[in-house]
């Protein structure tokens, strides 16, 4: 994985790298504490929480 | 340049896979439509893309973004009219109903009285279903009058107003496993067996995807199913009976993810070439641009 940048999980603070091909929007998964993390941002590398799951969610 | 909307809340593996596509090929602009940051000015068409393609995780999000885009003349896939059917199990059952395809025995009520009534009518078990619902979210099996009167008084008491629709479908013995089928316009592209030692085989509840072979009947049954809604892209869960194939569900924002590899077939790449042929031809624009507008 080409890392571009860094975030820090903002669950457990842990550091996150960002693979070079990820998109906002794109949901990631925290590797210290398996959070669900969404890509807020590349430039600046930022995480968020991944939205929970709604009642209309799905296909 | 083709300026292809494209209608997003979470990013998935699915629509990574259909991003990735798309940026392949040449003469295509993809324009990211983030729906958590959009706004609609009714009338006013200010997005700058010749069609959208919608990959929503939410679907009331998904069926009014899709009319408003039609509503300034923005073709969209699938059709606004397609995500209202798909996106409503009881709409999905009359429109089937109505072209005459093969499905469950389905019955609806308003009330508890009404609904208990219907379940004892149809015989046990049934499914009580919500009529808006995905994933396999909420679905009950009522094996037994006892179990159908606490479900529809917990329905009636905590559910919110739309479970007072009583959606209930004849149970139907899967063996073990149902079929979902993948239809992008005129073709059914590939089908799956979803197995699963629970009565819920989707695979978001843990069902095994593996090849299903589109025979000549499946085919014929999946296409007839997909132009009961209207056609464009879905995918149909089928039941196996003794007398022949049922739908069960019919999706319009379907997930493929977990189909590729056992089908073998490129289904974002059969996705985009639907897009393609379905996609008016390009505006002429000399600006560049991969962020839509927020608001139009």
């Amino acid at each position: 994985m080409i890392a571009v940048g860094t975030a820090a999980c903002p669950v457990c603070d842990s550091p996150v790298s960002l693979a070079a091909d990820l998109t906002e929007s794109e949901i990631i998964r925290c590797p210290d504490c398996g959070s669900e993390l969404e890509v807020r941002s590349m430039e600046p590398a930022e995480l968020v929480e991944a939205p929970v799951e709604e009642e209309d969610w799905g296909q | 340049m083709l300026k292809i909307g494209f209608l997003h809340s979470v990013i998935r593996k699915d629509e990574k896979l259909l991003l990735d596509e798309l940026q392949s090929r040449p003469g295509i602009e993809v324009v990211m439509i983030d729906d958590r940051m959009l706004t609609f000015t009714l009338g006013r068409n200010g997005f700058g893309v010749d069609v959208v393609l919608e990959r929503s995780i939410n679907h009331s999000r998904a069926l009014h973004a899709l009319r408003l885009f039609e509503a300034v003349g923005i073709p969209c896939v699938n059709q606004s009219r397609v995500a209202t059917v798909c996106g409503d199990k009881l709409l999905t059952s009359v429109a089937l109903a109505e072209h005459g395809v093969p499905q469950p025995e389905v019955r609806v009520a308003f009330t508890e009285e009404s609904a208990l009534q219907a379940i004892e009518e149809m015989g046990y078990p049934v499914v009580l279903k919500p009529a808006v619902g995905s994933w396999g979210r909420l679905l009950a099996k009522v094996n037994d009058r006892d179990a159908a009167e606490a479900l529809l008084e917990h329905k009636t008491t905590l559910g919110s107003y739309h479970h007072s629709i009583f959606y209930i479908q004849k149970y139907i013995e899967k063996r073990g496993r149902d079929i979902r089928a993948f239809v992008v316009g005129d073709e059914c592209i590939c089908a799956i067996y979803r197995t699963s030692p629970h009565w819920i085989t989707n695979t978001a509840r843990g069902g095994v995807a593996s090849n299903c072979p589109v025979t000549s009947e499946l085919s014929e049954i999946a296409l007839r199913g997909a132009r009961a809604v209207g056609g464009g892209i879905v995918a149909l869960d089928i039941f196996e009976t003794q007398q022949g194939y049922l739908i069960n569900e019919i999706n319009y924002t379907m997930e493929f993810k977990n189909s590729i590899q056992p089908t073998g077939v490129d289904i974002p790449r059969k996705i985009v070439d639907y897009v393609l042929r379905v996609s008016p031809r390009p505006t002429v624009r000399n600006r560049k641009s991969t962020q839509a507008p927020v608001g139009a």
